[in-house]
């Protein structure tokens, strides 16, 4: 029951084309991109409104920040990390833009929603697309959790969570050997833990601490933003939950890339995957 | 906008979305931010922020008050910093002894208030946290009477819905105005201030007298307030969007969020 075309009169092998993802994945999947991409790009612009980031409940100018993006005296771009600082010209902090200008902004326009400074429009996209974002996560999460997604797909079991276990999906993974038939039909142990890390970590990490540094929010659910240590707290760490998201997301990229790019996007596009051939 | 610019951006975009590349899909951003209809969808999101909040918040739901131990050190002056006006600059010298809040529109009495006539109505002191637009934030101690008290004086005709604050501080030609709806004028933590961190405000932060609407963000906090007015609509007030950066570059009337 466990095995996904088990179904089938016949167990499906190599090289044959079954059903893989869910309709609901495939949506979700497509419209988180879209939403999370904009996220990412329109909150670094707001990032650049004040590229400086404290602990504590407040920080502004005057306050000690453990990051900052900003310019040198001499015009050269600076990402400074509590005391250890890195010279980012040409990438962060001073870089130039299409036509030629040198900007000081933290982030670079090809990064950023809308790619000049424009505080109130990256507040609008950013906020409005906020929305597509949490829905489109809690009407998912619960969905999975009805149609057994969660409990068949992602759920760690105990054999898996052992040491050696995980270890030596850790070697296959590094020696780039993926699996082939049916079992590339079941994610392994780190696919697991990376999904369920950005499903129930990263992605519910990223919206409560944006909704902590609304002062509307706050009066209504004063822990929101306590819980954290304080508004600067959760601003910190949305920054870091959204580089957390960049991370997976460069991961993913690689992983779909070197297990067959055209197989892997059909799949998620049309549901349909066809079984990997054993290389062996 | 006319509609023949929208048809071109559109033929744009999809131009831009043939190629695919990540140089396609910013510039495609930049002509969507560009289409009203587009910003017209995402800026829908305003009144759905504004009445989620209302909803799960009540309408006398306080903002977070803190310590004095909480406090920061140094409070960040933001803005208009100096205000150039020479009646504003006369009243400075002279300590405001001679200025004037008016409070006129649709009101049964117009009012008049010096500063000591504000300083002897029945006062709240809190200490909240100013979050700005820009993403910092600043713990400060705030006092005045709080607007409730100052709009039952005057007596609001049942017209009114939304309470103007006029301010002495321009940006090119354009004066400094705020606005907020009458459930943020009756919250029990607005206030006029004109007592910051134990002494009066100066003039970076916004002498003699700034709103304090703590459940929003700083730029609703308006500074040098001169005159306040009842109106039943934001309409027909310079750019129509209820402030000065509202009007001017396109931010929220509501910064709830």
């Amino acid at each position: 029951m466990d095995k996904p075309g088990a179904a089938d009169a016949q167990e499906p092998r190599s090289g044959d084309l079954v059903r893989r993802h869910r309709l609901s994945t495939r949506l979700w999947h497509w419209t988180n991109a879209v939403a999370l991409l904009v996220m990412l790009m329109s909150g670094l612009m707001i990032f650049n409104a004040h590229p400086r980031l404290y602990w504590g409940e407040y920080g502004a100018n005057f306050d000690s920040a453990w990051l900052q993006i900003g310019a040198t005296s001499g015009g050269e771009g600076v990402l400074r990390i509590g005391d250890s600082s890195w010279r980012t010209t040409g990438l962060l902090g001073v870089w130039t833009d299409g036509d030629g200008t040198v900007r000081r902004n933290a982030f670079p326009g090809w990064a950023t929603i809308p790619s000049t400074y424009d505080l109130a429009s990256a507040r609008v996209w950013h906020l409005a697309f906020a929305w597509v974002l949490s829905l489109g996560l809690l009407i998912y999460l619960s969905w999975s959790l009805v149609d057994g997604h969660i409990r068949r797909d992602l759920h760690i079991v105990r054999a898996e969570w052992r040491l050696s276990h995980i270890w030596r999906d850790v070697k296959d993974h590094a020696r780039l050997r993926f699996p082939a038939g049916i079992a590339a039909l079941r994610y392994n142990v780190l696919q697991k833990l990376a999904y369920a890390g950005v499903l129930f970590g990263l992605l519910p990490l990223v919206i409560v601490t944006g909704l902590a540094m609304s002062p509307g929010m706050d009066a209504a659910w004063p822990w929101l933003s306590a819980i954290w240590g304080g508004r600067q707290s959760a601003r910190s760490l949305h920054f870091l939950a959204a580089f957390g998201l960049v991370g997976f997301f460069a991961v993913h990229i690689v992983m779909v890339l070197l297990s067959g790019p055209i197989n892997q996007v059909r799949a998620m596009v049309t549901g349909r995957f066809r079984l990997p051939v054993d290389r062996a | 906008m006319s509609g023949g610019s929208i048809r071109i951006s559109r033929r744009r975009l999809l131009g831009a979305g043939a190629l695919g590349a990540g140089g396609a899909i910013l510039s495609g951003c930049d002509r969507l931010n560009a289409s009203p209809a587009f910003r017209g969808l995402i800026e829908s999101a305003e009144g759905l922020h504004m009445r989620s909040q209302r909803l799960i918040a009540g309408r006398d739901a306080l903002a977070r008050e803190f310590a004095e131990t909480d406090m920061s050190p140094v409070f960040r002056a933001n803005g208009t910093r100096e205000v150039a006006d020479g009646l504003y600059r006369a009243n400075l010298a002279a300590g405001f002894a001679q200025w004037t809040l008016a409070i006129g529109g649709l009101v049964r009495r117009s009012l008049s208030l010096s500063l000591a006539a504000l300083m002897a109505l029945p006062q709240r002191e809190q200490i909240t946290r100013h979050d700005c637009v820009e993403g910092w934030s600043a713990i400060g101690k705030w006092q005045g009477p709080q607007l409730s008290r100052i709009l039952a004086m005057a007596g609001l005709l049942p017209d009114a819905r939304y309470i103007v604050f006029h301010c002495a501080d321009r940006y090119g030609e354009a004066p400094y105005y705020e606005s907020i709806d009458l459930i943020d004028a009756f919250h029990p933590q607005t206030i006029l201030a004109w007592r910051m961190n134990g002494a009066p405000l100066t003039q970076a932060h916004g002498a003699p007298l700034r709103l304090r609407v703590e459940r929003q963000l700083g730029y609703k906090h308006a500074k040098y307030v001169m005159r306040v007015e009842a109106r039943a609509s934001l309409a027909g007030l310079y750019g129509g969007r209820g402030g000065l950066w509202e009007d001017r570059a396109g931010y929220e009337w509501y910064a709830g969020i």
